[in-house]
C-alpha cells in the first residue's frame, strides 16, 4: 500500500492535490443517494452520526432540564427551616433521582453524544465506525432513560442517594422496588457508555483525515479517547457493583450483609473505584471543548499542545489512584488515608497545566467577547474556585468536617457546574452554526451567561459556609436556629436564577435552532478545525489530506477544494455508504470500510432491551425473558448484513493511492471494537476478582466457612482441560481458514461444532462440582463470591456459544470462507478470552483457599 | 381521646403541647439553670490553658477576615466573582458560631483542622484572585502587555511549578495534622455509640468501679478529658459528627470505629448524622454537654442508678400505662420490669435536653405530642403511634416519663 502523497501547500498548486477536475458526472448525485436519510416514519431508523448525535444531545439536555427541575423543587423546600413542601419520601427521591440524572442520564450521555456529533466531523470522517451501535446505545439510553425519569411521578423512583450505599439499599432497609429502578437506569448507561466508548476509541484510532497524525490530532480527539479509555477501566467497577447489589437483592447473595461475611465497603470500593474517575469522565470531554474553543475565539493556535495531551493522559492516569478520598470517614488507617491524601492533591497539577495553557493562549491572541467567550470565561473562574476547594478536601483532617456536608456539596457543583456545564453551554454557542441553519442571539447570550454565572454563584458559595457551619447533606429539612436559615434562602433565589438562564436559553433555542445539515450557517467564528468543513449528510464531499493542527487557518483554499471533490474518496466506490480507515498513527489510509446505513435493527434491539430490563425490574419475569431473547434475535439480524467481505477489487480513491474495500485481522475496525470489549469484559472480572480477595480479608478465618468444603482437585482440572480443548480446536479451525483462495472447508463449522462442547462441558463441570458440595450462595459471602465468579464465567461461555452457533450459520449460508473471515475472527478472539478467564476464574476458586490454608 | 389529641400535631409538639404548658414552663426553668451552670463551668475553665488558646483564636479569626475582607474589595471592582468572594469571606463573620459548627472550635482537634481550613482558605483566594487576575489580564491588557504571557513558560511556571511547589508546602502540613487529629490517649473514657435507625444507642462502658449503664441520644463529656467513642451501627451505615469536636467517623454494619477527641470548652453542642441512613436521616442529632469533672460525675452517678419511684398517684399511673402499653418490651426503665432493647434506655429521659433524636425540646408536652403522633411527627421511626390514649392518660404517661431524671 502506498503511503499517500504529502501535499507541500507553498502556494495554490491545484494540480498537486489528489483527485482532478471536472468530477465524473453523478459521482456527488451517487455519494449524496448513499448517505440519504431515510423518510417518514423511518426516519427514527436513520444512523448517521450527526442525526443521531443531534437526538443524543438532545435527550442528554433533556434530562438535564427536568433533573433540575427536581433540585428547584428540592430548594424551595429547604428555603426556610421546617419546610414542607415536600415530604421526607419525596425529597430522598427528589435528590437520588437529581444525582443520579444529573450523573448517569445527563452529563456522561451528554459528552459521549457530543462527540458522536463532533468527533466525525472534526477527523473529516465520513461516519463513526459503527453507525448502527450508536443508534442501538441512543435509542436504549432514550427509552431506558425516559422511563427511569417517570418512576419519580409513582412514587417508585429510588431514594437511597444516587451512591446507593448497602445496606440501606439492600432488601431489608428497602424491599420495595425503588432501589432496583437504579440499577435498572444504571444499566442502560453502563450499555450506552460502554458502546459509546468503543466507538470512540475505534473512531479516533482508525477514521481520521489523511495525515492527520496523532500529533496532528485536535485536542479533543485527544481528550475523548482519554475519556473513552478511562470507561473502559472505571464503568466495569460500577458494572460489577451494580450486579453484586442486584443479586443480593433478587436472591439474598449476602456481598453486602455484615451479618453473613458480607462488607458493606465493597460497595463503597466499586462505587468510587468508578464514581471518581467518573468526574474527570465528565470533566476531559468538556476540557477538550474548551481547548476546541479558545483558540477559535482568541484566533491564534493553542499554546502548549503537547503539555495539554500530556495533562489529559496525566488525569486520567491519576484519578484512578484517589477513590479512597470519598471515603477518609470510613475508618480506613492514616497510611492508606496519607496516600490517597498525596494522590488527590497530585491531580490538580494536570488541572493546573490546562488552566495556564488557555490563559497562556488567550493571552497570545485577541479573545473576543462572544458568548461561547463569557461561557469559557466564567468555566475558568467557576472551575479554578472548585479546583482549590477540591484540595482543601483532599487534606483528609479537613475532609472529615467537610464530609457529606454542605460543603462538599459546593465543591461538587463548582466542579461539575464549572467543569461540565458552562463549556457545555459554550459549545451549545459555538457549536449551533454548525448544526443549525442560524446561530443563537448573542444578546440573548449574555443574558443567559449573565444568570447562570451569577446564580450559580448565589447558590453555592454561600453553601461552603453552610456545611462548615454544620449542615450535612441530603436533609429533608433543617431545625430552626442553627444559622442556617438565610443562607439557604440564599441558595434557593440563586437556584432560580440558574433556573431563568436556562430559560432564556430555551426560548432563544427554540427561536433560532433550525437543523440543517447542508445550509448550515457555517464557519462563523473563523475556526481551524474540519468540522466547519462545508458538509452534508454524508459529511465532506472528499476527504481532506491534512498537514496540520489548524488546517482552515494553515492550508488555503481548503474548505473549497474539498467540497470541489478534489481530495480522497470524492464519491463512493462500492454505491454505499463507506469510511476510510487510516492507521492509528500517522493516519496513512488503509482500507475503505463499508458502513451500514439506516436499519430498524438496532432501533427493535434497544426497544427490547430496554423491555427486557424494565420488566426485569417489574418482576414480569417471562415477559422479560421473552424480550431477551428478541433483542439478541435483532441484534443477530443487524449482524448478519454486516461483514460483507471484499466486494469488488481495491479501489482508487485518489493521488494513485489503491485501497481494498475490506481488511482483516488487527487492521480491521472490528478486531479494534473486540479487543476493547475483551478490556471491558477482562476488567469486570479483575473487579470480581478484587471483590473475591476484599471479602476473604474481611473474613480471613472463615475462608471457606468452617462447615463448607471444597470440591476434590479432579474436576476443576478436568475443566480446564476442557476449556484448553476447545480453544486448540478453534486454533485449529482457524489455521484451516487461512489463505488468499476464498476457500472454506467443510471441517471448519465441524470443529466449531465439536469445540462447542468441551466449551459447555467445562463450565458445567465446574458448576457441578460445586453444587454438589452443597453450600448455598446466600449462607456466607464465601459461597455469594465463588457463585458469582461461576455465573459469571457461565454468562461469558454461553455467549460464546452463541457466537460459535452464529459463526457456525455464517458458514452454512457461505459468508465465511478463508477471505471473509471477520465474524470468524471475532468469534476467536471472544472465544480464546472466555477460555482465559475461565482458567483464572478455577484458579482462584479452586486453589486460593488452599493457598490461604482454609482447607 | 380525639377531642384532646385533635390539636396535638407536629407544631405543637414543637410548642410544647398543649398538655403540658406548665410543663414546659418548668422545662424553661431548669434549662435556664442548666444554661447559668454551663456559664460557671464555661467561667471555671478560664484560668486553664484553654481559655488562653481561645481567645488567641477569635484574636486570629478577626485578623484573617480582615485581610480576605481587604482582598475581597481590591478584587471586587473588577469582576462579579469578586463580589462572591467578599460574601465568602464576610459570611463568617455573621454566623460561625454555633452549637454545630466546624468553625467554632471546643477541641484540640476541632481547632487544628479549623486552622488547616483558614489557611486553605486564605491561601485559596489568594490564588483564585491571582488566577482570574491573570485571565482578565489575559483577556483585557493590551496586545503588547500582555504578549509575555502567552507562553509555553506561562504554563510551565503557573500550571507546573506553582502547584507542585504549594502542594508539596500544603501536603506534610495536611498530614500532620491528620497524624495529631484522632490519636488515641491512655486514660480516655471510654463510650459506645450505636447508630439505629433513627436515633442512638449510647452506652458508657465500667470505668474503674463506675458501673456501666446504656443511655440514648445524648453525649455527656467531662471537659478536659480524652474521650475514645467507639462507634458501629445496627442496621445501615450513619456516621457520628460533633462540628465543634473534630471530624466525623463512620458507623458501619460490621465495622467498629473508632473517633478520639477531648472536649475543651465546657457546653452544649450537638452531633448530626452525617450518612444518609433512610427516611428521617434529617431528624437524627444528639446533644453533647460538655461538664466540669464534678459536674460529669455527678451526672455518671445519676445514671448509672435505677429509676426513680413515681413520687404521686399521677405518675403512679403513668407507670401503670407505661406497662399496660407493652412499652417496656421495646424501652428499657432500669429498676422496673421493663426491659425491652429495641428502642432508646428511657430510664433517665427526664433528664436529657430532647426528644425525638435531638429534635424538640424535652417536656411533658412534646412527650405527649410524641407519644401520640409518632409516624406523623417522625415517620418511619420504629415506633408506632399510640393515638388511642386519651390526653389524660397521655398526660400521666408523659409525666411518668418526665419525671425519669
Amino acid at each position: 500500500m502506498n503511503a499517500p502523497e504529502r501535499p507541500g501547500f507553498s502556494g495554490q498548486q491545484s494540480v498537486e492535490l489528489p483527485n482532478p477536475l471536472p468530477r465524473p458526472e453523478g459521482e456527488f448525485e451517487r455519494l449524496k443517494e448513499a448517505w440519504k436519510a431515510p423518510r417518514g416514519i423511518s426516519f427514527i431508523t436513520a444512523v448517521n452520526n450527526t442525526y443521531v448525535g443531534l437526538w443524543y444531545v438532545g435527550t442528554a439536555f433533556l434530562f438535564f432540564i427536568l433533573a433540575g427541575i427536581l433540585a428547584l423543587i428540592m430548594r424551595a423546600q429547604l428555603a426556610a427551616p421546617e419546610g414542607d413542601l415536600v415530604g421526607h419520601d419525596l425529597y430522598n427521591q427528589l435528590f437520588t433521582m437529581h444525582g443520579t440524572v444529573m450523573m448517569f442520564l445527563f452529563a456522561v450521555p451528554a459528552v459521549e453524544a457530543a462527540s458522536v456529533y463532533l468527533l466525525p466531523n472534526m477527523q473529516a470522517a465520513r461516519d463513526l465506525p459503527f453507525p448502527r451501535l450508536s443508534a442501538y446505545a441512543f435509542w436504549a439510553y432514550f427509552v431506558g432513560g425516559i422511563v427511569f425519569l417517570c418512576t419519580i411521578f409513582f412514587g417508585l423512583a429510588p431514594n437511597g442517594g444516587w451512591f446507593m450505599y448497602p445496606p440501606l439499599t439492600g432488601s431489608k432497609y428497602s424491599p420495595a422496588d425503588n432501589a432496583d429502578w437504579w440499577l435498572l437506569g444504571i444499566g442502560f448507561i453502563e450499555i450506552s457508555a460502554i458502546a459509546g466508548a468503543i466507538e470512540i476509541i475505534v473512531g479516533v484510532m482508525k477514521t481520521r483525515a489523511v495525515g492527520m497524525s496523532l500529533d496532528k490530532l485536535p485536542i479533543y480527539s485527544w481528550a475523548m479517547l482519554v475519556f473513552a479509555i478511562m470507561i473502559v477501566i472505571g464503568f466495569p467497577a460500577i458494572i460489577l457493583g451494580t450486579l453484586l447489589l442486584e443479586l443480593e437483592r433478587a436472591f439474598d447473595w449476602p456481598f453486602f450483609i455484615a451479618e453473613r461475611g458480607g462488607d458493606p465497603l465493597l460497595w463503597q470500593h466499586l462505587f468510587w473505584f468508578f464514581g471518581h474517575p467518573e468526574v474527570y469522565i465528565i470533566f476531559l470531554p468538556a476540557t477538550g471543548m474548551v481547548s476546541m474553543i479558545v483558540p477559535a475565539m482568541a484566533q491564534t493556535p493553542l499554546v502548549g499542545y503537547r503539555l495539554i495531551i500530556l495533562a489529559l493522559i496525566a488525569t486520567g492516569f491519576l484519578s484512578f489512584g484517589l477513590w479512597v478520598h470519598h471515603m477518609f470517614a470510613t475508618g480506613l488507617p492514616k497510611m492508606s488515608l496519607s496516600f490517597f491524601s498525596a494522590a488527590s492533591t497530585a491531580v490538580a497539577v494536570p488541572s493546573g497545566i490546562q488552566v495556564f495553557a488557555w490563559i497562556a493562549t488567550i493571552a497570545s491572541g485577541c479573545m473576543k467577547l462572544t458568548t461561547p467567550s463569557l461561557f469559557i470565561i466564567g468555566f475558568l473562574f467557576i472551575f479554578t474556585l472548585g479546583g482549590l476547594t477540591g484540595v482543601m478536601v483532599a487534606m483528609a483532617p479537613f475532609d472529615w468536617q467537610a464530609h457529606d456536608s454542605y460543603f462538599v456539596v459546593a465543591h461538587l457543583h463548582y466542579v461539575l457546574i464549572g467543569g461540565m456545564v458552562f463549556p457545555l453551554f459554550a459549545a451549545f454557542y459555538y457549536w449551533m452554526p454548525a448544526a443549525s441553519k442560524y446561530p443563537l442571539s448573542e444578546t440573548l447570550g449574555r443574558w443567559v451567561f449573565g444568570l447562570m454565572f451569577l446564580g450559580m454563584n448565589v447558590t453555592f458559595l454561600p453553601m461552603h459556609i453552610t456545611g462548615l457551619i454544620g449542615m450535612p447533606r441530603r436533609v429533608y429539612t433543617y431545625p430552626v436556629g442553627m444559622g442556617w436559615d438565610a443562607l439557604n434562602l440564599v441558595s434557593t433565589i440563586g437556584a432560580f436564577m440558574i433556573a431563568a438562564g436556562v430559560a432564556i436559553f430555551l426560548y432563544d433555542f427554540a427561536r433560532k435552532f433550525r437543523f440543517a445539515s447542508e445550509d448550515n450557517a457555517g464557519n462563523v467564528w473563523n475556526a481551524s478545525t474540519l468540522e466547519w468543513l462545508p458538509n452534508g449528510n454524508y459529511a465532506t464531499r472528499s476527504i481532506p489530506s491534512v498537514t496540520s493542527r489548524d488546517p482552515l487557518w494553515d492550508q488555503p483554499n481548503l474548505s473549497q477544494d474539498v467540497e470541489e471533490g478534489r481530495y480522497y474518496l470524492p464519491g463512493t466506490v462500492t454505491g454505499g455508504r463507506e469510511a476510510l480507515v487510516t492507521s492509528p498513527f500517522d493516519a496513512r489510509p488503509q482500507y475503505i470500510l463499508q458502513i451500514p446505513g439506516p436499519g430498524w435493527q438496532p432501533v427493535l434491539a434497544a426497544v427490547f432491551t430496554a423491555a427486557f430490563f424494565l420488566l426485569l425490574t417489574v418482576k414480569f419475569v417471562f415477559a422479560s425473558v421473552i424480550c431477551g431473547v428478541l433483542a439478541v434475535a435483532c441484534v443477530i439480524w443487524w449482524l448478519w448484513e454486516t461483514d460483507p467481505g471484499p466486494v469488488r477489487p481495491p479501489a482508487d480513491i485518489g493521488g494513485g493511492i489503491v485501497v481494498p474495500v475490506y481488511a482483516t485481522g488487527s487492521v480491521n475496525h472490528s478486531w479494534w471494537a473486540m479487543v476493547v470489549l475483551m478490556v471491558v469484559a477482562g476488567m469486570v472480572f479483575t473487579c470480581l476478582i478484587f471483590s473475591y480477595l476484599f471479602l476473604w480479608l474481611v473474613n480471613p478465618s472463615a475462608w471457606p466457612p468452617q462447615d463448607v468444603n471444597i470440591p476434590d482437585e479432579v474436576r476443576p482440572s478436568l475443566a480446564a482441560g476442557l476449556y484448553v480443548l476447545s480453544a486448540v480446536l478453534l486454533a485449529r479451525a482457524s489455521a484451516l481458514l487461512r489463505g488468499d483462495d476464498r476457500r472454506s472447508p467443510r471441517s471448519v463449522p465441524v470443529l466449531i461444532g465439536v469445540a462447542l462442547l468441551p466449551l459447555a462441558g467445562a463450565a458445567v463441570t465446574d458448576l457441578w462440582s460445586q453444587w454438589r458440595m452443597g453450600f448455598s450462595p446466600s449462607a456466607h459471602a464465601y459461597g455469594a463470591a465463588v457463585y458469582a465468579i461461576l455465573c459469571f464465567q457461565t454468562f461469558f461461555v454461553l455467549t460464546s456459544l452463541i457466537m460459535g452457533v452464529y459463526t457456525i450459520a455464517r458458514w452454512l449460508a457461505g459468508r465465511l470462507d478463508s477471505v471473509r473471515r471477520v465474524t470468524f475472527d471475532n468469534t476467536m478472539l471472544f472465544w480464546y478470552y472466555t477460555v482465559g478467564q475461565g482458567l483464572v476464574a478455577l484458579l482462584v476458586v479452586h486453589g486460593f483457599p488452599r493457598l490461604t490454608g482454609g482447607v | 381521646m380525639p377531642e384532646v389529641l385533635g390539636p396535638v400535631r407536629c407544631d405543637a409538639v414543637r410548642q410544647g403541647g398543649s398538655s403540658g404548658q406548665e410543663s414546659a414552663q418548668h422545662d424553661e426553668e431548669t434549662q435556664s439553670r442548666r444554661r447559668e451552670l454551663a456559664a460557671e463551668c464555661f467561667k471555671g475553665t478560664k484560668s486553664h490553658g484553654q481559655a488562653f488558646l481561645f481567645n488567641a483564636r477569635k484574636t486570629h479569626v478577626g485578623q484573617m477576615n480582615l485581610e480576605a475582607t481587604w482582598n475581597g474589595l481590591h478584587e471586587a471592582l473588577r469582576s462579579f466573582a469578586g463580589r462572591a468572594a467578599v460574601l465568602f469571606c464576610a459570611v463568617p463573620l455573621l454566623g460561625c458560631s454555633g452549637v454545630q459548627s466546624a468553625l467554632d472550635p471546643a477541641g484540640g482537634d476541632a481547632l487544628r483542622i479549623y486552622w488547616l481550613a483558614v489557611i486553605m482558605t486564605v491561601g485559596g483566594t489568594l490564588i483564585f484572585f491571582a488566577v482570574t487576575g491573570l485571565l482578565l489580564y489575559a483577556v483585557f491588557a493590551p496586545p503588547q502587555r500582555r504578549e509575555w504571557l502567552g507562553t509555553r513558560r506561562t504554563i510551565i511556571c503557573g500550571g507546573l511549578a506553582f502547584p507542585i511547589i504549594t502542594l508539596s508546602a500544603l501536603l506534610p502540613y495536611g498530614l500532620i495534622v491528620m497524624r495529631d487529629t484522632d490519636v488515641p490517649k491512655p486514660g480516655a473514657l471510654p463510650i459506645e455509640v450505636i447508630g439505629e435507625q433513627y436515633w442512638w444507642r449510647v452506652r458508657y462502658l465500667a470505668d474503674g468501679d463506675r458501673p456501666e449503664f446504656s443511655t440514648a441520644n445524648e453525649l455527656v463529656v467531662p471537659v478536659g478529658r480524652p474521650i475514645a467513642v467507639s462507634v458501629t451501627a445496627a442496621d445501615v451505615i450513619h456516621s457520628f459528627w460533633i462540628p465543634n469536636f473534630g471530624g466525623k467517623i463512620d458507623m458501619i454494619p460490621g465495622r467498629i470505629n473508632s473517633l478520639n477527641f477531648t472536649a475543651e470548652r465546657p457546653g452544649i453542642y450537638r452531633g448530626v448524622c452525617a450518612e444518609f441512613c433512610g427516611d428521617q436521616h434529617a431528624r437524627m442529632a444528639f446533644d453533647v454537654v460538655a461538664l466540669d469533672a464534678a459536674g460529669f460525675e455527678a451526672w455518671r452517678r445519676e445514671q448509672a442508678n435505677p429509676a426513680r419511684e413515681p413520687a404521686t398517684p399521677e405518675l403512679e399511673r403513668g407507670r401503670q400505662l407505661f406497662r399496660a402499653g407493652g412499652c417496656g418490651s421495646c424501652h428499657a426503665v432500669r429498676g422496673t420490669e421493663a426491659n425491652g432493647q429495641f428502642g432508646p434506655d428511657l430510664t433517665h429521659v427526664g433528664s436529657r435536653r430532647t426528644i425525638g433524636a435531638g429534635q424538640f425540646p424535652n417536656n411533658v408536652g412534646t412527650l405527649a405530642g410524641w407519644i401520640a403522633n409518632t409516624q406523623h411527627i417522625k415517620p418511619g421511626v420504629r415506633m408506632p403511634s399510640y393515638g388511642s390514649l386519651t390526653g389524660e392518660e397521655l398526660r400521666a404517661l408523659a409525666g411518668y416519663l418526665e419525671s425519669l431524671r
